[in-house]
């Protein structure tokens, strides 16, 4: 039961707006923590500050603390790479990059500096497996990822970002652009994920956070309106925003 | 039945536009035959293969344009060779690096303008400063670098059209792993670039095979053979082109369509090539 | 925006009302008919009693409907399910009224409402039990759904009492057993009618607070 990120007094400026108000939470290691709230809370910005995803935004400013292990993640001393190693991020659009699927897979390692080729074959194959699309791909590794189904896509990328054995999985929206099967294998999958790793998921299905998240955040204005064990806060909500959100009385 | 969907309309305006479309098409595609059919019928029966190796000698009694398609050929690598690296490298920062955004709008305005002026003028810059202050002369030297300069703008603005059209997804999928963003744009977005990269490059290879104006006066107009091959980028070499324009003032026109039959075989080998490394190049394609 | 799910919750709540309603207007004929002897009314309760019934299946299938087509949480569900649970505690409500109808059909024994002198008073104490219930659980009204609970003590402590009553009133004339059995019969049904109200009141706990008898149950 201990923390593996913890965001403290968090506050995220783009140019005057205020995007992210005072956030507070701590992200359990091992679990799946889920945010949810309606278009434009914050939700996502929120989670692209947990592996400095927002750096490439211009005009921001980021008050508060971001711990990852209890290590300031936005200290100067902070390689990112080796940070976005750590934790990896998973888009809304599959992106798989033009290439093999092969090659797609094995790009991480290889900038972490990984050539043998052995050793590249066997992380491909475990990254594969572990995202449950190897049986699907092992007779095509060489083939273009873009051919791909948009399921198998999307488990191509988580694929592609298990490669750098990260600690942190963070999700934006995975499932929002595939089909109703496709969706249930990817959450199937993050529930055997979770033994390992810790995720984040960012989702506007709230069917969804009930199904597979341990934790749930509800977001609103860039404020944290609250967050508890998920079947808590969606049978008897605490705050009145929160439960006139999940129920649908806005959003 | 009243509303039946049965009933089907003439619609005249629609088939009065489609027909005169079609004949706007014909048009061009009869147009490009009847000239390239003229040419060929006016330059094939004078074309012979020893035309095409032979120097022009006075002492040998020899007519032939091998200098010209080695100063051709000298006159595109070396001009490729400036204007890549400058352009391609400019768009990159341009487009992955600049913040300022004004900036950005300045230099391809810039860009855009250079594209439009006159080659002639190029011509003249280029004789003044490369050959003049430069101290350059008449040489394939001069010639390249006002080339490079006017082709510039064909190699940046396609290859900054290339990388914008690469999905910002990629970007983000490279950085979310851990990727620099040199090593992204080596690795993810210079390959998915590749084709509109390489339309600029032939874009611009068919630009210098075209020039006449800008030439005439930097890279002159000798029809020598390279005695070194290094030295020779110091010395006057006229391209095909040039060739064909002095043959044209002299009232040589028997050489002159030969000259032109050889231009457009070689117009349209690039064409099909550049449509060709396209296909092959394109990362993006799935089968 | 859910315009159609406020309607049916509405629609929901409404048929609620009316059963408890029906319900309560068939305690209250109770009373008048074994007050008055009055079989006619008593006849009417049993007939009314299908009337209570059918609403019952009414709202099981409204409920049933609403989960299916909406996948009610929070609130929403908390609504849902405790309504689905008190029809069966209203609907037996019922039941015991048309059971203790049926005897007073039967009944030849003048006077037979004091004949017993605890009955009344149970009678009475029931008879609020279950309207305070069901007001409560409407205006969702913890605190008087805890004074009933409390109550459903002094029914119980009353049924003992009535329990002894009888046992007297045989001892002292072994003719009377076989009305006695049906003043206990009444006796036992009026007692279960208090448990039902208490019923009432603890899915109201639920309700608002998701806890049963202190277990935590969503």
């Amino acid at each position: 039961m201990s923390i593996k990120i913890q965001a403290k007094d968090l506050n995220l400026y783009y140019g005057e707006k205020h995007a992210l108000k005072n956030v507070n939470l701590d992200i359990e290691e091992n679990k799946i923590t889920a945010f949810i709230g309606p278009s434009g809370c914050g939700k996502s910005t929120f989670l692209k500050t947990l592996n400095r995803m927002n750096d490439y935004v211009k005009n921001i400013k980021i008050t508060g603390n971001v711990s990852l292990d209890e290590e300031d993640i936005y200290d100067s001393r902070v390689d990112t790479t080796i940070l976005r190693k750590k934790v990896g991020m998973v888009f809304q659009q599959p992106n798989p990059f033009p290439m093999s699927i092969y090659d797609n897979v094995a790009y991480g390692p290889r900038i972490h500096g990984i050539k043998n080729k052995k050793q590249l074959d066997e992380i491909v194959e475990k990254s594969l497996k572990a995202a449950a699309l190897y049986d699907e791909v092992a007779d095509r590794l060489h083939t273009s990822a873009l051919g791909l189904s948009g399921g198998q896509q999307q488990r191509l990328c988580i694929a592609r970002c298990l490669a750098v054995e990260p600690d942190v999985i963070l999700l934006d929206e995975p499932t929002s652009a595939l089909d109703p099967i496709s969706t249930l294998k990817i959450e199937e999958l993050l529930m055997e994920l979770k033994e390992k790793y810790t995720i984040a998921i960012v989702t506007h299905n709230m069917q969804q956070a009930s199904r597979i998240a341990d934790y749930t955040a509800f977001f609103l204005v860039g404020e944290m309106v609250e967050y508890g064990k998920t079947k808590d806060l969606f049978s008897l909500p605490k705050d009145k925003r929160t439960e006139d959100y999940i129920t649908g009385r806005f959003g | 039945m009243e509303n039946s969907i049965f009933d089907k309309k003439s619609r005249l305006s629609d088939k009065v536009l489609y027909s005169l479309i079609q004949l706007c098409t014909l048009f061009s595609v009869v147009l490009l035959v009847v000239i390239i059919g003229y040419i060929c019928y006016r330059g094939i029966p004078d074309f012979s293969f020893s035309y095409l190796i032979n120097t022009p000698s006075i002492i040998n009694d020899t007519i032939g344009i091998l200098p010209n398609i080695i100063n051709t050929l000298y006159m595109i690598v070396l001009t490729l060779l400036i204007a890549c690296p400058i352009g391609i490298g400019g768009a990159i920062y341009l487009n992955e690096y600049a913040t300022n955004k004004k900036f950005v709008s300045v230099i391809s305005f810039t860009t855009e303008v250079l594209a439009g002026i006159p080659s002639i003028i190029y011509g003249l810059f280029g004789m003044l400063f490369f050959g003049g202050v430069l101290k350059l002369s008449y040489s394939i030297l001069t010639g390249a670098l006002t080339l490079a300069i006017m082709i510039l703008p064909i190699i940046s603005r396609n290859t900054q059209v290339a990388l914008e059209a690469v999905p910002k997804s990629y970007r983000e999928a490279a950085l979310g792993i851990g990727a620099t963003k040199w090593y992204m744009i080596r690795t993810v977005l210079l390959p998915s670039a590749i084709p509109g990269i390489l339309t600029g490059i032939i874009l611009s290879m068919g630009r210098i095979i075209a020039e006449s104006a800008a030439l005439l006066f930097t890279a002159g107009s000798a029809h020598i053979l390279p005695v070194g091959l290094f030295d020779h980028l110091f010395m006057s070499g006229g391209t095909l082109t040039i060739e064909l324009y002095l043959c044209m003032s002299e009232g040589n026109f028997q050489e002159a369509f030969v000259i032109a039959f050889i231009l457009i075989i070689i117009v349209l080998a690039l064409n099909f090539t550049a449509k060709w490394i396209s296909k092959k190049f394109d990362v993006n394609k799935v089968v | 925006m859910r315009r159609q799910f406020d309607e049916e919750l509405d629609k929901l709540n409404t048929d609620l009302t009316k059963m408890g309603h029906l319900v309560e207007v068939s305690i209250e004929n109770m009373i008048d008919a074994f007050k008055n002897q009055d079989k006619e009314l008593a006849k009417e309760i049993m007939t009314n009693d299908r009337l209570i019934n059918d609403m019952e299946r009414t709202i099981e299938s409204r409920s049933f409907n609403l989960i299916l087509r909406q996948q009610p949480i929070a609130s929403d569900l908390r609504n849902v399910t405790s309504a689905l649970k008190i029809v069966t505690d209203l609907e037996r409500i019922g039941d015991q009224a048309a059971d203790i109808a049926e005897i007073i059909v039967s009944f030849e024994e003048k006077h037979a409402y004091r004949t017993v002198e605890h009955i009344p008073t149970m009678a009475k104490k029931t008879k609020i039990m279950v309207h305070e219930a069901i007001e409560a659980f409407i205006k969702k009204d913890l605190s008087t759904a805890q004074m009933v609970i409390k109550m459903d003590d002094e029914i119980d402590e009353l049924f003992q009492e009535v329990k002894q009553e009888v046992v007297e009133i045989i001892k002292e004339n072994s003719e009377r057993i076989d009305f006695c059995m049906d003043f206990l019969m009444i006796a036992k049904y009026l007692e279960r009618v208090g448990d039902h109200a208490v019923n009432i009141c603890e899915w109201l706990e639920f309700n608002q607070t998701g806890i049963v008898n202190e277990q935590r149950l969503i």
